[in-house]
């Protein structure tokens, strides 16, 4: 198979990708409609946001891989400042200090941050051996700890999490060995009960509803409670789009943000469920492919990293509208209504097709 | 160095195909942790939360039954339910009630009696309940809402059947009003069946006829939205509409009553005697009933409680008055009943009377005294010695008991609430009341109708209506018929009432009631004035009841215009006709109206007129 001759490959795109991905954002649009009233101009809001990222996208997949090792650090630098600023400046939305008014834009450097940090600690293990001394993972562990405890102190714990495991997802595919891997985990779970010490009223709400969401059907639990009803009445088939009761007549809240998936469960029911994780798959396994096609340290692990990433964020969202996370604001990739991580998440794809199609063949 | 890189390069593809592969398991294994936990939710308890889904859109509300028509027996609709487009709120959705006040003040406009009203109303309402802001909505103010309903959630136009009595204070004291339902109230009523309903009545046959005028409850199964808004009805089951009533009444005679009662506080009652029915009633001062329906503010609640002439208060059926010479024709029943007196005993008066024994001189209206009276003489002149000795002769006890039958000291069972029971003393009542003995001056008073004595206007027809009778007595209505709107069915109330009688001979009611004739129609009798130009044969009693505190000598020094109008004599006067068969009894009480024949008398011959020609 000659890639060099596809044209696609000169264009620096990857089709398959590509069309997974279109398929992903229509399907999505399809739910919108249907998860908003039928409110046509929010669906077109939401295409042109996807028309933006998927031109980011291709943007970014034209930049060699060289020249976004180069930016790495710059953007890590960037962000954290961001972050920040946000500390002192901030503009508050939902009880928690997420967002920075750049006067044209508001804006949340948290997301500069789930692309910048995987990108960071591959830059900082791109001419290291492999697998990495402890002295380096430490390095990369820091690298990850200031922007998550950062993003967590805002407070959004949820973002801080996926940020870190995004770079954790680096060391991991860089190698790190197993007893390191081991001895994080046992050192995780001896901390755990102390940052239950140190997470919000609100945090711990959301933890323990997960447990017994009827114990408050009308307050902290209607949440989980509507998604569920809403997942498990669609059944096998599903009501049929635009027949979804739950979401058509407003109990399911949040539907077209983070909840979108209830709304998806309860119109296509467990079979249109399947298709959508095995749509998802596809897209996650090719990533993987290309990851493992792509050529250098950084642009495979930033590559696979950001594949993990997008794994991550399908599960948390899944997990958490089917009652098994905790709510933590995850959107559903690709399909949830809004516009900044629909954005960041495409420019991923975008660093993901650079690093397959921006390849020097090899001597030897 | 080249080498070396390659080499790396090599071991770390290697170590990243790896670290791939147990990625992609570790992926598999969660999403199929999420494949099972989806099954588990759309699959194995798919019909659990189906049966939730429906339960959350679909809801069984209660639909109100409309509440049954009051008419009079001549066909005239007195209480109706009228539909008005009302603004109603949730307060519970509506966030801040008096930013919300503002709002809706700057839109459409609210004057203070309907913001006093509405946060009263707020206050006692039950949870979730919706409370009418503004009634009688304007097409115009309809409209402005509409435009701006979005700015107001928990609040809509609602339309809803409102009671409304388009006779207003004609018919209050009768048919008393309908209001909001009150916590307490809620707590007696049937939650079920009252689960859709407003209001309820509060006085007269509006309350007493509640459970008749209520209907049955209907249901509808509507599939709302998370905002409780009705998106369709799935099921409907209707409503029971409640009875209609017809009363007794007759509008024509009543309004005829209300007339010739005029601007004088007092009160009218006519009952049929042969059936019981309540012809008219009326008490003056009345107000609008229509007031209380959607709750009264709170100032004209108080002018109206607050007045001096009380006109909440229903003289007719809860007014008390010492009856004066109108238990003059009783008592000489119970005289002829004991075989006390005949026909012909002379009883002689001087103009007063007093204990053997004793020196208190009772006296009697005619200071130069009647001379020697007979039974008749002592009805148709009014003699008061008569009835001193009478009542010395009976005593208080058997005077008591005689009188009760007719109905005197007790509710009459009349199917109207708020009855008061009047006060018919005894021996013994006094002992348990006052806690002392009884004084034989007390038994002479009270064969005046003065003393303590307390009768109700309302009795005093119906003692009237009694004795008309022979002593056949029957329990007055005011609702003749029910009507069942569903089924057309009807049900007679007056057939079916009950029946008592009170004893005498036939002559000797023949003697009292041909002396109640000469009262109105005889040469001497104290109403002659009366009778004059009657077309049919007609009884009476003049009555004139001390208000109190006068002393017999000041009243005698002053003459009558210069007596204070709050303590001149009531005006009272009973009448029956046709003397043979009688059809109507009237009692008429004009509160310090002064003559009872000359006040109160006027007022029952014009009822009498009416009836006799067009009955």
């Amino acid at each position: 198979m000659d890639r060099s001759k596809n044209i696609f490959f000169k264009l620096h795109i990857d089709f398959p990708l590509l069309i997974a991905l279109l398929l992903l954002c229509g399907l999505g649009l399809l739910v919108l409609y249907s998860a908003s009233d039928q409110h046509i101009d929010v669906v077109i809001r939401q295409a042109t946001r996807i028309g933006l990222g998927l031109t980011g996208m291709l943007f970014i997949a034209q930049i060699p891989m060289r020249t976004l090792l180069w930016w790495a650090p710059w953007l890590f630098g960037l962000g954290l400042l961001m972050l920040v600023a946000v500390i002192f400046m901030g503009y508050t939305g939902k009880g928690a200090q997420r967002w920075l008014d750049l006067k044209f834009i508001k804006f949340q450097p948290s997301e500069i941050m789930k692309i910048a940090v995987p990108m960071m600690v591959a830059w900082h293990l791109n001419d290291k051996p492999t697998p990495p001394s402890f002295r380096n993972v430490m390095v990369g562990l820091i690298m990850i700890a200031i922007p998550a405890g950062l993003i967590a102190e805002q407070p959004d714990l949820g973002t801080a999490i996926l940020i870190a495991a995004s770079g954790f997802y680096v060391l991991f595919l860089s190698g790190l060995r197993w007893r390191l891997i081991i001895a994080a985990g046992l050192a995780v779970m001896a901390v755990a009960p102390l940052l239950w010490y140190a997470m919000k009223d609100y945090q711990k709400q959301r933890v323990l509803t997960l447990f017994d969401p009827e114990k408050d059907p009308l307050g902290a639990g209607y949440h989980i409670i509507q998604s569920k009803i809403a997942v498990g009445s669609g059944g096998l088939f599903g009501k049929g789009w635009l027949n979804g009761t739950q979401s058509q007549l407003g109990f399911l809240p949040e539907r077209t943000t983070d909840f979108i998936f209830a709304v998806f469960c309860e119109e296509f029911g467990f079979l249109g469920v399947l298709a959508l994780i095995a749509l998802y798959t596809f897209v996650i396994l090719r990533c993987l492919y290309m990851a493992k096609e792509s050529q250098g340290t950084f642009a495979r692990l930033v590559a696979g990293s950001l594949a993990l990433t997008f794994f991550t964020y399908v599960f948390v969202n899944m997990g958490m509208v089917t009652g098994q996370l905790p709510v933590v604001g995850v959107p559903l990739p690709l399909i949830s209504y809004g516009g900044t991580s629909l954005v960041t998440m495409l420019l991923g794809f975008g660093l993901i097709m650079s690093a397959f199609t921006h390849r020097q063949l090899m001597s030897g | 160095m080249s080498r070396l890189i390659l080499k790396n390069l090599r071991r770390e593809s290697q170590i990243f195909a790896h670290r791939l592969i147990v990625a992609v398991i570790f992926m598999a294994v969660l999403f199929g942790f999420l494949a099972y936990r989806l099954a588990d939710l759309q699959i194995a308890q798919h019909e659990h939360f189906t049966t939730r889904s429906k339960e959350n859109r679909v809801k069984v509300l209660p639909i109100p039954p409309p509440r049954g028509l009051i008419f009079s027996r001549d066909g005239v609709l007195l209480a109706e339910n009228i539909p008005v487009f009302s603004l109603e709120v949730v307060p519970e959705q509506a966030g801040n009630i008096d930013e919300l006040i503002v709002k809706i003040d700057s839109l459409i406009g609210l004057d203070n009696d309907e913001i006093q009203r509405f946060k009263k109303e707020v206050k006692r309402k039950r949870k979730f309940e919706k409370i009418p802001i503004k009634f009688k909505l304007s097409e115009d103010q309809i409209a402005r809402f509409s435009v701006n309903q979005y700015r107001f959630p928990g609040v809509e136009v609602a339309t809803r059947l409102v009671r409304h009595y388009p006779y207003g204070k004609d018919f209050v004291h009768m048919l008393g009003y309908v209001g909001r339902i009150n916590e307490k109230e809620e707590k007696r009523l049937d939650k079920a069946n009252y689960s859709a309903t407003t209001h309820i009545g509060k006085t007269g046959i509006e309350k007493s006829y509640e459970p008749q005028l209520h209907g049955q409850v209907g249901y509808q199964q509507v599939e709302i939205n998370a905002q409780g808004r009705i998106l369709q009805v799935l099921k409907r089951e209707p409503p029971l509409p409640g009875h209609d009533l017809y009363l007794t009444i007759d509008t024509k005679l009543q309004s005829l009553a209300a007339e010739a009662l005029g601007e004088r506080n007092g009160a009218v009652v006519a009952i049929d005697p042969n059936t019981g029915a309540v012809l008219a009633m009326v008490s003056y001062p009345a107000y609008d009933p229509n007031w209380f329906v959607n709750g009264i503010s709170a100032d004209r609640y108080q002018l109206l409680s607050q007045s001096p002439d009380r006109p909440l208060f229903n003289r007719a059926l809860q007014g008390q008055y010492p009856p004066g010479s109108t238990i003059k024709p009783f008592l000489a029943m119970a005289g002829l009943f004991f075989d006390i007196r005949d026909a012909h005993d002379q009883t002689f008066c001087p103009g007063w009377f007093s204990l053997p024994g004793g020196t208190h001189r009772y006296r009697c209206w005619k200071k130069a005294g009647h001379g020697g009276v007979d039974l008749k003489r002592s009805i148709v002149e009014s003699c008061d010695v008569y009835y001193y000795e009478l009542a010395n002769d009976l005593g208080i006890d058997r005077i008591h008991d005689y009188l009760k039958g007719f109905g005197f000291g007790k509710i009459s069972g009349v199917d109207l609430s708020g009855e008061a029971q009047g006060l018919l003393p005894s021996r013994q009542w006094k002992l348990k009341t006052r806690e002392t003995s009884w004084y034989p001056g007390e038994t002479l008073i009270t064969g005046i109708g003065q003393g303590y004595m307390l009768t109700t206007p309302f009795q005093l027809a119906s003692a009237t209506a009694t004795l008309s009778m022979y002593g056949k007595r029957v329990v007055p209505r005011l609702v003749g018929q029910t009507e069942d709107p569903a089924t057309g069915k009807s049900g007679d109330l007056l057939s079916e009432l009950p029946k008592e009688v009170v004893k005498g001979e036939e002559e000797d009611w023949q003697l009292v009631i041909q002396a109640m004739r000469d009262v109105v129609l005889g040469q001497r009798g104290t109403a002659r004035k009366l009778g004059a130009g009657a077309f049919y044969e007609f009884a009476g009693k003049t009555g004139t009841s001390q208000v109190f505190g006068l002393k017999q000598a000041e009243e005698d020094n002053m003459a009558k215009e210069d007596i204070p109008e709050h303590l001149k004599d009531h005006a009272l006067f009973i009448a029956f006709a046709p003397v043979k068969n009688p059809v109507i009894a009237v009692a008429v009480v004009i509160e310090h109206g002064g003559s009872g024949g000359r006040t109160a008398g006027p007022v029952a011959r014009k009822l009498l007129d009416y009836y006799m020609k067009n009955q």
